[in-house]
């Protein structure tokens, strides 16, 4: 009974950190007039999650060698990032309004060079995974300190090297890796499940050897919490396959392939902003 | 002596693999890239990772950015065949590992072009932060493999299949892109890279003979070239001619007209002009011009038409 409580004070705390990290979404991509929107609204439970709940982190601090490592692979899903870092003082809330700028250390995608708060360059998708795996064997190497996180856009779990990798983990099982699937339905060119349906993906990441747990709502921050909390109890490599939607608390950018990678104008901001703060 | 610079390449791993920080990583091709011995000496530190080089180089990144001094070994071809994973996983990532591919170019001999690396010098060379190295020998590759380690940034190692002859002396330093003089001579410079070093120096040996007189210069750097000491020798010799076992295109080759475009020094570049194809190591070398004979051929004529330009220009 307790935990529960205490699950429920902590998805009551995470709920109004994701309504503001979708305001910031929002707000940057609007002022870059380029970028992903859909792709950060969906995944915005699950980073809040991690950054305000699960990830092992100290301030100020981002090359602490026990740091635990989040690595997303989804890149043009950085927004999301940002925006938690920005939540957390570790980068200025304006520094958002740099988003895609020529001189920013916001990259369209993320540039772990300037902004080493991100752990890897990622957005040739497929190619996160293997990072984390990599990193997940050092950090066993040395002991086994620290996990490492990694976020997998659906649509991303087409590329071979995703496999490859799925393999490669399945077969050294570290223990200390959690892949988050962002399974949001819809990609750049239309719905998934048409353009190369990743199904039965669960079944594929068990036949890998990994273990499987699904969120039926990847947008319930209180369910995420669940699913990442049980990945701290031993028995990785962990995926976690997390149902969102799309454009997730924007009525017109939900579910439609449409605002995968469109910026919106002023005026749609407007009412993108009212939604999630009538939502939030 | 004459070895494969392949297996130099794991007899040195292996002595600096006490090193906690070296990890290996290899895609079922360990007893062929030499980093069995390794495997075998720190099983821990050993990742066997299956016919898979994209995800190795990637596991590789990862690695490097949690600490870990990788090398990444395959054939050359396969290895840089994975470039988008070099591109953003490695270079863009300054992530610090040795990517190493053996097999180097026609020399391999009897699989055919599949297994022929032909175009990685061209791609390595093409991307920031990416050096590139090629050794003529064994004991340069055992120089270069340490100060690959030693190394702060991605490394790209090319190395041979087929035995090389010892063109180094024995105490030589290596010293990361500073080309090496192996011979003096004033008609001609002859610069080579990798495993036709050797016969470079036996084409130079055999045109002494005839009254021409050729420089020798070991370019063991690719990226950074020693464009310094390339221009010197051009200025001084009058002309330079560039030998590789490589494709014509983005290898030493280029890299030496790249360097030298503006000084009005002539470059004349010997490579391989089309796909590979089996044969005999020494056949294909034969075909394409690589032997010593070939390359005294090429060398013979590039003096000839200097000599003709200078007379021209008399009149």
């Amino acid at each position: 009974m307790g935990e529960i409580r205490e699950r429920v004070g902590e998805a009551d705390r995470l709920r109004p950190i994701a309504r503001r990290l979708r305001e910031h979404v929002i707000r940057m991509i609007t002022a870059a007039g380029s970028g992903h929107p859909g792709g950060s609204l969906s995944a915005t439970e699950i980073v809040t999650a991690l950054f305000f709940h699960t990830l092992r982190r100290r301030p100020g601090d981002p090359t602490w060698a026990d740091r635990d490592r989040f690595v997303i692979s989804k890149g043009h899903g950085v927004p999301i990032v940002y925006a938690a870092l920005a939540e957390l003082g570790e980068i200025p809330v304006a520094e958002l309004a740099s988003l895609r700028k020529l001189g920013s250390r916001l990259q369209g995608h993320p540039d772990r060079v300037l902004l080493p708060w991100v752990e890897a360059a990622t957005g040739s998708l497929g190619q996160g995974l293997s990072i984390a795996l990599g990193m997940a064997l050092a950090s066993r190497l040395d002991g086994g300190r620290w996990r490492v996180f990694c976020l997998l856009g659906d649509g991303e779990t087409q590329a071979g090297q995703v496999w490859e990798a799925a393999m490669a983990a399945g077969k050294y099982r570290p223990e200390n890796l959690v892949v988050i699937v962002d399974y949001n339905k819809v990609q750049l060119d239309g719905a998934v499940a048409e353009i190369m349906d990743p199904e039965p993906l669960a079944a594929k990441w068990r036949s890998f050897n990994w273990n499987v747990r699904e969120v039926t709502d990847g947008n319930d921050v209180a369910q995420v919490l669940d699913a990442l909390d049980e990945t701290g109890r031993g028995g990785g490599p962990w995926i976690v396959i997390a149902h969102t939607v799309k454009g997730k608390g924007v009525s017109f950018m939900e579910g439609t392939s449409a605002w995968h990678g469109k910026a919106p104008t002023a005026a749609e901001a407007e009412r993108a902003l009212a939604e999630i703060a009538r939502h939030g | 002596m004459a070895e494969a610079t392949r297996v130099a390449f794991g007899r040195a791993l292996a002595r600096i693999g006490d090193d906690p920080r070296i990890v290996v990583l290899d895609a079922d091709l360990a007893s062929s890239t030499n980093t069995k011995a390794f495997a075998d000496r720190h099983p821990e530190r050993f990742f066997q990772l299956g016919i898979a080089e994209g995800n190795m180089v990637g596991v590789a990144a990862g690695l490097a950015l949690a600490g870990k001094v990788p090398f990444v070994a395959s054939f050359a071809c396969f290895l840089v065949g994975r470039f988008e994973q070099i591109r953003v996983s490695v270079a863009y990532n300054r992530a610090n590992v040795k990517l190493v591919g053996t097999h180097a170019g026609v020399g391999i001999g009897e699989d055919g072009y599949s297994q022929m690396g032909l175009e990685d010098v061209a791609l390595m060379r093409s991307l920031p932060n990416m050096v590139v190295v090629q050794p003529a020998d064994g004991r340069e590759t055992e120089a270069a493999v340490e100060w690959a380690a030693r190394h702060d940034g991605p490394v790209y190692l090319r190395l041979t299949r087929q035995k090389v002859c010892d063109v180094c002396v024995p105490d030589q330093r290596f010293e990361f892109g500073r080309a090496v003089v192996l011979r003096e001579g004033r008609d001609l410079t002859i610069a080579a890279s990798g495993g036709v070093v050797a016969h470079a120096l036996g084409a130079a040996a055999g045109l002494a003979g005839e009254g021409v007189e050729a420089s020798v210069v070991n370019v063991h750097t690719l990226k950074p070239i020693d464009a310094e000491t390339l221009a010197r020798l051009g200025a001084r010799t009058g002309g330079i001619l560039t030998v590789e076992d490589h494709g014509i295109v983005g290898g030493l080759g280029s890299a030496v007209v790249e360097a030298l475009a503006e000084t009005g020094i002539p470059v004349r570049r010997h490579a391989v002009l089309d796909f590979g194809e089996s044969g005999t190591g020494e056949a294909l070398y034969a075909k394409h011009g690589l032997d010593a004979a070939g390359i005294a051929a090429v060398a013979r004529g590039f003096v000839d038409d200097l000599r003709g330009a200078t007379r021209a220009r008399a009149l």
